[in-house]
């Protein structure tokens, strides 16, 4: 009877801890979120929530802040890389799982995870000592003598090309999640039972028509996923678009001209932040994200809920 | 009933091997005989559904497979260098072990292989794969779900559909690769029937690991082993009078 109950007590405890692990976790996002609330009170009495949010005021010296430019340059910024990334990515995760020779699968999946390990301050000092000069000797001058010059066209490319800008920023995030995607799509490509595709060989699919019309319908759920992953890691990083952003509080249209995002100005101010209404601002400003992310999640969640149901 | 005597597919001197240098069917003749099942028995590893996966070339959608010999169909050795792999599998359809239905709507499984032959038109669509049902006795069990998920079929209706799926391109040759080895006793009863309605359209070529199933469908037998064909002959001569002891041993259950 006595090792029954040992066995009992083995068992309570077991329960009791990985409770506490697992509501540890929602204690501290309650705690994070309390935290910035309470920080950002101050910022929210003077400007109001929503002031604050649609305010592109950034100005340390009057104290007046809001979290328009910094929101705005993190949705462009977001956006861009996004564009990039994906269509490239879904690409290499193609290539690698249905199309490659097998000897080039393996060390291509290394490869891909090595490059998703890097740590992305690495990616910082690569932008801006090696992109950043690449962009603007050659590439940006270029764009600019290519497009600006053409109605609309132009205001993308307006300004000088410093290399230190939307179109830099945006290249290096994009080279930062190309192989976190990939890597989540080449899995998901690889679920797709040999069967399936060998019935639809077997009907006279050429491999293009397999690809197309069996493995990514297959796998769409997960390369969803797999975006939504990489989205929520684009608007959240810091290091690899810090040094080649510029840091600029204002609304631009130009790839070519530097703006700011919410992470960037958190790193960048944080210790320059010498008033309570300023450090309260970049509070402000980190619920803003906090509740940005949240949104973009959940809203991200939602949609491939509502996928999932459909076939 | 046609001539039975017609021979749809002559292979002579089949030689597989895979990447690995694995000898894996030695020396095959035997013919298949146009609008008759014919059915390959034999141990797991005996080579019959590596002989099978050569009448469709589906082994070369891996790298490093060899054929040697001739397999001629309708007079045509489709083992050539030049043959178009997409037109032979669009007259050949093949039946997989497990159920293979695409993640797509019952509708969309039975047109996937119209589309690909370029039939775009929707009534023309809908016509064939009503069709495809009826001819696989689906319909009346979902013709009032066909453009819902073929996921929440049973096993056997997806069976079935895979089966509606390959006729519905209207192919001369179909392909079972132990087609019930996967299905409980009623529904395979039902792909039984359909096999026998389907040979008098189709050419049939079925694997099954069922010695009974073999014998209750199909017309020609040939007995596999070790990569060799032991035995060829009618049905009927295999299991009541093998002309080789391993047959006869095979078939009374003493091994395998």
């Amino acid at each position: 009877m006595a090792s029954h109950n040992n066995k009992d007590i083995t068992g309570t405890a077991v329960y009791i801890m990985t409770a506490v692990a697992s509501l540890s976790i929602i204690a501290l996002i309650l705690g994070i979120f309390y935290t910035l609330f309470v920080q950002s009170s101050l910022a929210i009495g003077k400007f109001g929530f929503f002031g604050f949010l649609f305010s592109t005021d950034w100005d340390p010296v009057r104290e007046l802040f809001g979290a328009a430019t910094a929101l705005f340059g993190t949705i462009l910024i977001t956006f861009l890389a996004m564009v990039m990334a994906v269509p490239v990515a879904i690409g290499i995760a193609i290539f690698i799982s249905e199309l490659s020779p097998n000897f080039f699968k393996g060390p291509a999946g290394v490869a891909i995870e090595l490059l998703a390990a890097i740590p992305s301050i690495v990616y910082g000092m690569w932008g801006l000592f090696t992109l950043a000069p690449i962009m603007s000797d050659y590439v940006e001058p270029a764009l600019q003598a290519t497009f600006g010059r053409l109605p609309v066209l132009e205001i993308f490319f307006a300004g000088t090309p410093l290399g230190i800008d939307i179109l830099t920023a945006s290249i290096i995030l994009a080279i930062m999640i190309i192989p976190f995607t990939a890597s989540i799509s080449r899995d998901a490509f690889n679920l797709t039972p040999s069967v399936v595709k060998e019935s639809a060989y077997g009907l006279g699919a050429t491999k293009w028509e397999v690809i197309r019309n069996v493995v990514l319908p297959n796998a769409r759920i997960s390369v969803l996923g797999g975006i939504i992953l990489s989205l929520g890691r684009a608007v959240g990083e810091t290091m690899a678009v810090a040094f080649v952003l510029g840091g600029a509080h204002k609304i631009s249209w130009s790839l070519l001209d530097m703006v700011s995002t919410i992470t960037v100005t958190l790193a960048n101010e944080f210790t320059e932040a010498d008033t309570d209404m300023y450090l309260s601002s970049l509070y402000l400003l980190a619920l803003i994200l906090f509740i940005f992310s949240f949104i973009l999640l959940a809203g991200a969640r939602l949609f491939v809920m509502r996928s999932e149901r459909k076939v | 009933m046609k001539s039975k005597l017609k021979i749809k597919i002559d292979v002579s001197g089949l030689n597989f091997y895979y990447p690995n240098g694995t000898h894996a069917l030695k020396g095959i003749t035997l013919p298949i005989h146009e609008n008759a099942v014919t059915a390959f028995i034999g141990p797991s590893g005996c080579g019959k559904t590596t002989f099978l996966r050569c009448f469709n070339r589906m082994h070369d959608l891996y790298h490093g497979n060899r054929y040697e010999g001739e397999i001629r169909m309708d007079g045509n050795n489709i083992l050539a260098g030049d043959t178009d792999l997409m037109t032979l599998r669009s007259t050949i359809g093949m039946v997989f072990q497990k159920p293979t239905p695409f993640p797509m709507s019952i509708f969309d499984n039975i047109a996937f292989g119209l589309r690909l032959k370029g039939i775009k038109n929707k009534t023309e669509l809908l016509g064939r794969v009503e069709k495809a049902l009826k001819d696989t006795s689906l319909w009346d069990e979902t013709c009032d779900r066909i453009m819902q998920s073929s996921q929440d079929l049973s096993g056997g209706q997806q069976q079935r559909l895979c089966i509606a799926r390959a006729i519905a391109v209207e192919p001369e040759t179909i392909l079972f690769d132990e087609p019930c080895s996967a299905l409980d006793p009623i529904s395979t009863g039902r792909i039984e029937d359909l096999i026998a309605e389907l040979k008098e359209n189709y050419t049939i070529v079925m694997v099954t690991h069922n010695m009974q199933q073999a014998a209750r469908v199909s017309e020609y037998t040939g007995f596999f082993m070790m990569g060799e064909l032991i035995e060829f002959n009618k049905t009927t001569k295999i299991f009541t009078a093998p002309e080789k002891k391993l047959t006869e041993s095979y078939i009374t259950g003493r091994f395998g």
